[in-house]
């Protein structure tokens, strides 16, 4: 009779460990714990020097996977506070106009613009989700996503902030080595504050109303209050990265409410994983730098972006990050079945 | 009505198109009473209980607490005012470790301008609040997530949540259903408690011999309507009473 075997799964290292409090015991503790977090950290920090082998292509290619993770992180936030967002081109169209009418008309530098643009086109961003806060789901979601596309046409029709035209000869940036580094730089500060928020009760409130939002208002929290609040804190990182994205490239049109910053975020959170911030990046990693290796398919992208959406929501729902981890944590073996006993 | 009054309904009532889930409805609570809300399945206890907090708003009549006007204010500003209430369907915030659930009503506007605990301390109170209404310290059971509770453990969480909000009056919507009898009995002196703290309750419960342990007061309900009102003794002795829940009427007719 073959018993059969199971998996047996071994916490790795550090004996004491609960979420993210460690015991340090050695220095190969130590580095067990800070080892992948600084890995990423320097092997960002050092891709821009390598400017001459790489060339300008993969850095535009490492400017757009960042953005992507900057609305990536967005959604995720969102989604902790129950608000399934279908269109984060919303908080990128209304930096990047933001930015670009600022630019346009008074001359302004990216210098500012980019604060302007990010704090004040995330306002304008929760004004106009404010009135469908109260929807929940997929009511939400719909409307999320057809308000960019009604805000493209309106531009289009009304012939405001430059028609189909849209503004152009705005300033940019020193050098891309510049660029990189300041699109790094926020990415690395969103995904500081947004771990740092949820961790503390005002982000705990966040989660408590994706859970159950009547019982957080028997709690005597007014949640509309609250939800605009998430929607303009997930608002800033999209939001500027809209604005950046106007300066890089002297331009802002009609495409800045194009349905790929809708998609590619909220597929790139489904790759990594929702709700850990890392899972965001990290998905924006995977699928930016794949969907420009698939360039030359043209539109059938969009087919890889809908099979990869299919295969991780079945086959890893979790995301790469939460497995990556559990693996990094524990070990498997194989140990041989007890025999059933009689119950 | 004296300055003893903590909640007045006057001629409360609640359609929902044709139908009157709340009928004009009117009575009084004395601060540091317990009202017991009975009534058949669908009679409008519920409903009523919406009312009262704010989650629905009435079609006319008025709800008075602590001498102001309350009627069809925002729920969340009726739970600033002092009135905490629990859920029929005890959901808990699933993916949130038990203690941080009371963390949540702990932060809330209301409590921190009464208990002042600040961030850190407000774990110790909920788990202390968790002490309260029977979870043990030391065992795993506040750290878990609260998806993981048992159901009797998930109406002492409800009730933690209320008492967190440090209320003036608590409306239990039907806290033993689904308890067994000895969950109740480990429960009933934690309401004893509450009362004796000065605090108004209002259970709706159909529940009713345990019930009776604990209100001194009962105002039963039927199709929307309030046909009784009085000790558990005198509404139990109405006949109007004991046919809406026996249903003699229907038994004579048939």
């Amino acid at each position: 009779m073959n018993p059969g075997y199971r998996k047996e799964r071994i916490d790795r290292g550090i004996k004491v460990r609960s979420d993210d409090v460690f015991v340090l015991a050695s220095m190969r503790d130590l580095l067990y714990v800070v080892l992948p977090r600084a890995l990423v950290i320097i092997l960002l920090l050092i891709f821009p020097a390598f400017q001459d082998i790489l060339g300008s292509y993969w850095q535009n290619v490492m400017l757009s996977t960042m953005v992507i993770a900057l609305l990536a992180l967005s959604w995720d936030l969102l989604a902790g506070i129950g608000l399934v967002s279908l269109g984060q081109s919303l908080f990128f169209g209304m930096g990047g106009y933001l930015a670009g009418y600022l630019s346009f008309t008074f001359g302004w530098g990216p210098l500012y613009t980019l604060p302007v643009a990010t704090v004040g086109g995330a306002l304008l961003s929760t004004l106009t989700l404010y009135p469908i806060l109260r929807l929940r789901g997929i009511y939400f979601g719909m409307i999320t996503f057809a308000v960019p596309l009604l805000l493209s046409r309106v531009i289009e029709v009304t012939k405001i902030l430059g028609g189909t035209e849209g503004m152009s000869s705005l300033p940019s940036f020193p050098n891309t080595g510049f660029e990189l580094y300041l699109v790094m730089a926020v990415l690395f500060v969103t995904v500081y504050a947004y771990r740092m928020l949820v961790g503390t009760d005002y982000g705990l409130v966040f989660n408590a109303i994706r859970d159950n939002d009547r019982a957080v208002v028997a709690a005597g929290y007014d949640i509309q209050w609250y939800k605009a609040q998430g929607v303009f804190i997930a608002a800033l990182p999209a939001c500027f990265a809209g604005a950046f994205m106007t300066h890089h490239f002297q331009f802002v049109g009609m495409p800045a409410f194009a349905l790929d910053y809708s998609i590619l975020p909220l597929t790139s959170v489904v790759i990594g994983g929702v709700g850990t911030f890392f899972g965001a990046v990290l998905g924006s990693f995977v699928l930016v730098p794949l969907s420009e290796l698939l360039r030359e398919f043209g539109s059938l992208r969009v087919v890889v972006y809908s099979l990869m959406l299919l295969v991780f929501t079945i086959g890893l729902p979790e995301g790469i990050f939460r497995f990556v981890l559990r693996k990094y944590h524990q070990f498997e073996r194989l140990v041989p079945m007890e025999e059933a006993s009689n119950e | 009505m004296n300055n003893k009054t903590i909640l007045q309904l006057v001629d409360l009532s609640k359609s929902f198109g044709a139908v009157k889930a709340v009928n004009g409805v009117s009575f009084e609570l004395k601060r540091g009473e317990a009202l017991g809300v009975i009534g058949p399945n669908g009679s409008g206890k519920s409903t009523l209980i919406n009312l009262i907090t704010g989650f629905v708003r009435p079609t006319s009549g008025k709800v008075i607490f602590k001498g102001r006007d309350i009627t069809g204010i925002p729920p969340h500003k009726a739970v600033n005012l002092g009135i905490a209430r629990s859920f029929q369907l005890a959901r808990p915030f699933y993916n949130i470790p038990v203690y941080k659930n009371v963390v949540i009503p702990v932060y809330s506007p209301r409590a921190r301008k009464h208990l002042g605990a600040k961030y850190g301390d407000r774990d110790e109170v909920a788990i202390h609040l968790l002490e309260d209404v029977g979870f043990e310290r030391d065992s795993q059971v506040p750290y878990k997530n609260a998806g993981e509770l048992p159901h009797g453990y998930l109406k002492r969480l409800e009730l933690a949540r209320c008492l967190a909000l440090d209320p003036d009056l608590i409306i239990l919507d039907e806290l033993f259903s689904g308890m067994s009898m000895s969950e109740i009995a480990s429960i009933l002196p934690l309401l004893e408690r509450i009362r004796e703290e000065g605090k108004t309750l209002i259970m709706v419960e159909h529940r009713l011999s345990e019930l009776f342990r604990v209100v001194d007061k009962t105002v039963v309900l039927n199709f929307g309507k309030k046909i009784a009102e009085g000790t558990p003794r005198q509404v139990m002795a109405v006949e109007e009473v004991t046919s809406a829940y026996l249903g003699s009427e229907v038994i004579s007719n048939a």
